[in-house]
């Protein structure tokens, strides 16, 4: 293990291998931060964007000449729509989002239990546990009907960032269907977490080493195909 | 029937002390920025406000600056990097001023059911979390709920891309976002336009918000909003 140091997939091949998982004809919302990075490997295909703060058809990020101050993604990035955008309020957005419209909704996180618990919007490190950043993320992670998570596998100093149970104040319980790092993509089953793919120069032992729950390693385990 | 203010200055003249505000505005779009500077220059204090967020860049946050606030109600509290500690954050941490924080969708929810003469509703978001603590549970079809209450201002502030002398509004793009809501949950809503128009020059088929909910008009210059491209 000494030497060489094996790095796993980048920001945007984790990127690439969630929009992978998206299909034709879905309605899908991309969390902000990493997730939104999932918008760069969808162009072209019949995939329509929801934009929490009121759109359907959110295109890609607007240039300087064309950016229009009433047109922001849920990160507040100027944005563009594409052919048969429709504008609502934030009522109805989270109407569709609730409602079980969303196919599915692709979330960062600071921790995700063997469960499916989802932690992503405190971090202790800010020290104020009752109020902070909540925003969409506790509506999509219940009302989605597949909740996808795509976060870094450690924290910045190595720690698992996916555990038996979280310790970060939770967003939703039971909701994540499949995580993907740089290191592998798990899915959460009623049996526990199964690892299906690991990142190349990867083994299984090494991702469940970084790992703070125990994965079943799946029958047709493969390298994550990008 | 002409509900059309002078100024912003004049339009605010009545806000007290201790008032509930709503601001509309998700960051800068949409957001009723004249208004709000009125209501800076006005000094008032003690407000609760009801917005997306207040330390996080927008005019809100000169509020905060200046002091006025006591409590505040959003979805996003803070600058998102917590690097970056805004006067809010840091009398938030100081315990000078209150804040809770809603889900999103429970956040608008809330005030649409106030504007709807609703009491209160049901929602399976927040189970399971810090949201859901002290709140009554029931479970519909299996899936457990928690009841959530409605929320009212004495006054709302919105900005709309048009507006006629009735108070009827047509919202532009994303700038829509919390103002239809607001605009129905403020005892007293108050509407900056950039375009003001006479009654009938808008379709009354593409009306966004109906007049009945608006109290006051005023003309407001298209604001500006700078994005930094890397």
């Amino acid at each position: 293990m000494d030497g060489e140091e094996i790095v796993g997939l980048t920001n945007e091949l984790m990127a690439l291998r969630a929009a992978n998982e998206l299909e034709d004809g879905m309605y899908a919302n991309l969390g902000i931060g990493l997730p939104t990075m999932v918008s760069n490997w969808i162009e072209g295909r019949d995939i329509v964007l929801q934009a929490e703060i009121g759109f359907l058809e959110q295109g890609p990020f607007a240039e300087p000449e064309t950016v229009d101050q009433d047109l922001i993604s849920a990160g507040a990035e100027p944005v563009t729509t594409l052919p048969g955008a429709s504008f609502f309020s934030i009522s109805e957005s989270f109407a569709m989002i609730r409602g079980g419209y969303i196919d599915v909704a692709i979330l960062g996180a600071l921790q995700v239990s063997e469960k499916g618990d989802l932690a992503s919007w405190n971090n202790p490190a800010r020290k104020i546990s009752d109020c902070g950043n909540i925003g969409g993320a506790m509506d999509l992670a219940v009302g989605a009907k597949k909740v996808i998570v795509i976060m870094e596998h450690t924290t910045r100093d190595g720690e698992p960032k996916i555990l038996k149970e979280c310790t970060y104040s939770l967003t939703a319980k039971e909701v994540v269907d499949l995580i993907i790092t740089d290191l592998a993509v798990i899915e959460v089953t009623d049996d526990g977490m199964v690892l299906k793919e690991t990142a190349p120069g990867f083994t299984p032992h090494q991702v469940q080493a970084l790992t703070g729950a125990e994965l079943r390693i799946s029958e047709d385990l493969k390298e994550i195909e990008l | 029937m002409d509900k059309v203010y002078p100024s912003a200055k004049e339009a605010i003249a009545d806000i007290f002390e201790g008032a509930t505000i709503m601001f509309g505005g998700f960051w800068y779009t949409g957001f009723p920025a004249e208004l709000t500077l009125a209501l800076v220059n006005k000094g008032t204090r003690k407000l609760t406000v009801i917005a997306q967020s207040v330390g996080v860049g927008n005019d809100l946050d000169i509020l905060a600056e200046n002091g006025q606030i006591r409590k505040a109600i959003v979805n996003y509290a803070f600058f998102p990097s917590p690097d970056k500690i805004t006067e809010f954050e840091r009398q938030l941490r100081a315990h000078e001023i209150k804040c809770e924080t809603y889900p999103m969708g429970t956040f608008i929810e809330k005030i649409r059911a106030g504007g709807a003469g609703i009491a209160g509703f049901y929602t399976p978001t927040g189970v399971g979390t810090i949201v859901a603590q002290g709140k009554e549970h029931r479970s519909f079809d299996g899936t457990e709920h928690i009841l959530e209450e409605a929320l009212k201002a004495d006054f709302a502030f919105v900005h709309a891309y048009k507006g006629d002398r009735k108070g009827n509004l047509v919202y532009r793009k994303a700038a829509r976002n919390y103002n239809p809501e607001m605009a129905m949950a403020g005892k007293i809503t108050i509407a900056e336009v950039e375009n003001l128009v006479e009654a009938g020059e808008l379709d009354p088929d593409c009306i966004h918000t109906p007049g009945i909910y608006v109290q006051r008009v005023v003309k407001v210059e298209r604001p500006t909003i700078t994005f930094s491209f890397e």
